[in-house]
């Protein structure tokens, strides 16, 4: 028997080579699949558009003195180096607004992340009423937040529902107004009102996790207990990761809820760095110094989202 | 070997640049201004108020029936947060209109420096006209910067007490005489309205930090106590000292005896019946048509007569901006709108008043016909407006933050808080 030997087949490296060069130029810049390229033009036109070119502008800003002149006006933008950035964090206010985003992101993330998994989990559970009560999550989500935040003032203000409940309990200054319980109400409310769109993410994902585990584990005599923690919190790890980066991302992006519910008060106990971003930029003509603030607060939200996805997003 | 990735990632930070270089390029070309005797078709915006639509309309049509090559489009100011914001955007996008019938003097300084706000004093009658119709009042608006006139001042809305009789009364208060002249009187009549429970608080200003929050607390009584000091002279601020202080004192002692509350109400406090006083202009004697209202100045330590004190003026002012292709129209129907017939017919519509120094004696009738606006028109001749450089903002935040942590939460004493702010409105001064 003679053994016949036929030759390796080129891998796709050693094809392109053969190729001319002109082949191989183009492959480097347009990759393996150009059409492919076409297809996600549109898609990658809107990013550069609205989201990748008013960040490159804004890090431009950030290293000038900058402000917003009419058309023709006589100025000019020198760059300032770190000036900016120098001038924003000498500033206490920017420096307690950062505190303050942080204490609501360690309220709200993981608030956030435990309520919905357990509403999740127990919804898809629920046989009697499923619609009705998944309507009822996801409602607060879609309503607008100045409808909310008038319900709010009602239960949390001085002369609210929950103080005339708490009677000689209640906190004094109340909620609003006390520096300690302004944020932490806020977080609550913001974790409330953005429930409904997590709990959606992990009902997703609870449809991928296999029945045959839960079986097993049963027939191995796991209780509803031991059956969440080692087959729901597994199976639903992607999403639990997507629902960290989304709250976090979303929670550092805070504005709506302070400005609102508070004005950033008590004393700026609840101003964050978007709100004064808004401040600095908007009402006081320094965009320049926003932008560097607005450059931090992005910084330190990748690295945040790095971390979760490191620690948080396994190997899968 | 040349890599892929790198090229792309070459091709991208080609893209961004030439983005980015576009896009810095957009905030600097541009059209060269028209010259300021052009002549044509321009647009207006005035403000939402139901009464000032109601007479820029008529404005509007008495000048159109007598120019009709120079016709005047009206709308109201776009809605945005603010309409400072929304002017902002418009200079910048270069499509602001001609004029704004409500350019709040406390952003004409940024927009000054945006290169937003036409020079008014650069046409031939420019300053003879403004300081004409406004006399000395007007000085206060020249720009810090040049000296020149930016906005034209136009109405002012000067700041009172208004005080419930009812609540007063059953406070156990005269409704005629209430004794609100001075600091004391003030707190004593405010403290029987808490004690009495008459009505939850004696007076409840906004006590949010929002920057123009201040000329609704502060603000009225220093210009007051102080006879008529803006919070910036000459560069400096002023209210660092024994006056600013005893301003200061009297708010920290209304929230600190629970006669204010640090929490913002939910709806009108007067109107409610919560706050048996406001600190309102002209404005609020319509507004208030429901509640049997008493006025009086704002209280001083030593009570100052009525015909001598001082107050906020919460004016707004009329600003002509780059962008109008057609300026000389502008500058005509700037000056139809502040006629002396014009005038009369603002002040009749919306109770506000045109600034200028012989209200009194010019709209004498009106005066007569509406006493409860006799008042205001006394105070319109002594009316103090906020810097009018091109940080306003900045030093007015400066200062609400520095009265919110001190006098309304009491974390910091009063006096410090006053001098820290005062510092850093110097150093802001001395910016560009």
């Amino acid at each position: 028997m003679t053994a016949v030997t036929t030759p390796a087949a080129p891998t796709p490296v050693e094809q392109i080579d053969r190729r001319n060069p002109n082949d191989r130029l183009r492959h480097r810049i347009l990759g393996r699949n150009p059409l492919g390229l076409l297809f996600s033009a549109p898609y990658l036109v809107f990013v550069v558009a609205v989201f990748a070119s008013p960040v490159i502008y804004a890090v431009w800003i950030a290293f000038h003195d900058f402000f917003f002149a009419a058309p023709g006006a006589d100025v000019s933008y020198p760059f300032v180096g770190f000036a900016n950035f120098v001038y924003a964090f000498s500033n206490a206010q920017v420096i307690q607004s950062f505190g303050n985003v942080g204490v609501f992101l360690l309220i709200n993330v993981p608030l956030t992340v435990v309520l919905s998994l357990l509403l999740a989990a127990a919804l898809n559970r629920v046989i009697h009423l499923r619609v009705f009560l998944r309507i009822s999550f996801y409602v607060p989500y879609i309503t607008a937040s100045v409808a909310l935040v008038g319900v709010w003032l009602f239960l949390f203000g001085g002369d609210g529902l929950v103080n005339n409940l708490l009677g000689p309990l209640a906190p004094n200054p109340s909620w609003l107004v006390n520096q300690s319980l302004a944020m932490p109400v806020i977080a609550v409310y913001v974790t409330w009102k953005q429930l409904g769109f997590y709990i959606l993410l992990y009902l997703a994902a609870l449809q991928n996790v296999p029945r045959e585990l839960y079986e097993q584990a049963s027939t191995d005599g796991a209780g509803a207990v031991r059956q969440f923690w080692s087959v729901t919190v597994p199976g639903v790890r992607p999403a639990t990761l997507l629902v960290l980066l989304v709250s976090t991302v979303t929670g550092a992006n805070l504005f709506t809820e302070p400005y609102l519910l508070t004005g950033g008060g008590p004393n700026g106990a609840s101003n964050t760095p978007v709100y004064l971003m808004y401040q600095l930029g908007v009402e006081q003509g320094l965009p320049d110094v926003a932008s560097a603030i607005g450059i931090v607060l992005v910084i330190g939200v990748l690295i945040i989202a790095w971390l979760q996805n490191r620690f948080a997003g396994g190997r899968d | 070997m040349h890599h892929p990735r790198r090229a792309r990632s070459i091709g991208a930070a080609v893209v961004a640049a030439a983005l980015a270089v576009g896009l810095s390029a957009c905030g600097q070309g541009g059209a060269a201004n028209p010259s300021l005797t052009s002549k044509g078709p321009i647009t207006i915006w005035y403000s939402n108020n139901e009464q000032e639509v109601a007479w820029g309309k008529q404005m509007v049509a008495a000048w159109n029936r007598d120019h009709p090559d120079e016709k005047v489009t009206a709308q109201e100011i776009p809605a945005g947060r603010t309409s400072e914001s929304v002017i902002s955007a418009a200079i910048t996008a270069g499509n602001a209109p001609c004029l704004v019938l409500n350019t709040a003097p406390f952003a004409a300084g940024q927009f000054e420096k945006q290169g937003g706000l036409v020079d008014l004093s650069k046409f031939p009658d420019g300053n003879s006209y403004i300081e004409g119709r406004s006399g000395d009042l007007a000085k206060q608006y020249r720009s810090s910067v040049d000296g020149d006139y930016y906005q034209l001042p136009w109405k002012s809305n000067p700041v009172v007490i208004f005080y419930n009789k009812k609540v007063f009364a059953k406070a156990g208060i005269d409704t005629k005489d209430p004794g609100l002249g001075t600091y004391a009187g003030f707190l004593a009549a405010a403290r029987k309205v808490v004690k009495t429970g008459a009505a939850k608080v004696a007076i409840q200003p906004a006590p949010t930090s929002e920057f123009f929050q201040m000329d609704t607390d502060f603000y009225p009584l220093y210009v007051a106590a102080s006879g008529g000091t803006p919070l910036v002279q000459d560069g400096k601020a002023t209210f660092n000292d024994k006056t600013g202080d005893e301003v200061a004192n009297f708010w920290r002692t209304l929230y600190r005896e629970g006669l204010s509350s640090p929490e913002q109400y939910q709806g009108d406090a007067f109107a409610d019946g919560y706050a048996a006083m406001a600190i309102v202009g002209p404005w609020a004697v319509s507004y208030y048509k429901d509640v049997d209202w008493g006025a009086v100045t704002v209280p001083t330590p030593n009570g100052t007569p009525a015909d001598e004190i001082h107050t906020f003026s919460d004016a707004k002012n009329i600003g002509m901006y780059t962008a109008c292709q057609h300026k000389g129209t502008a500058w005509d129907v700037l000056k139809f709108a502040t006629s002396e017939d014009q005038d009369a017919k603002f002040l009749d519509t919306t109770g506000q008043m045109p600034i200028r120094p012989d209200l009194a004696s010019t709209y004498r009738d009106y005066f007569a016909k509406h006493p409860q606006y006799e008042l205001f028109g006394s105070l319109a001749t002594r009316t103090v407006e906020v810097p009018a450089g091109p940080n306003t903002v900045q030093e007015m935040q400066t200062f609400r933050n520095a009265w919110t942590s001190s006098v309304i939460f009491g974390g910091k004493d009063p006096a410090q808080a006053l001098d820290d702010a005062a510092a850093t409105i110097d150093t802001l001064e001395q910016q560009p």
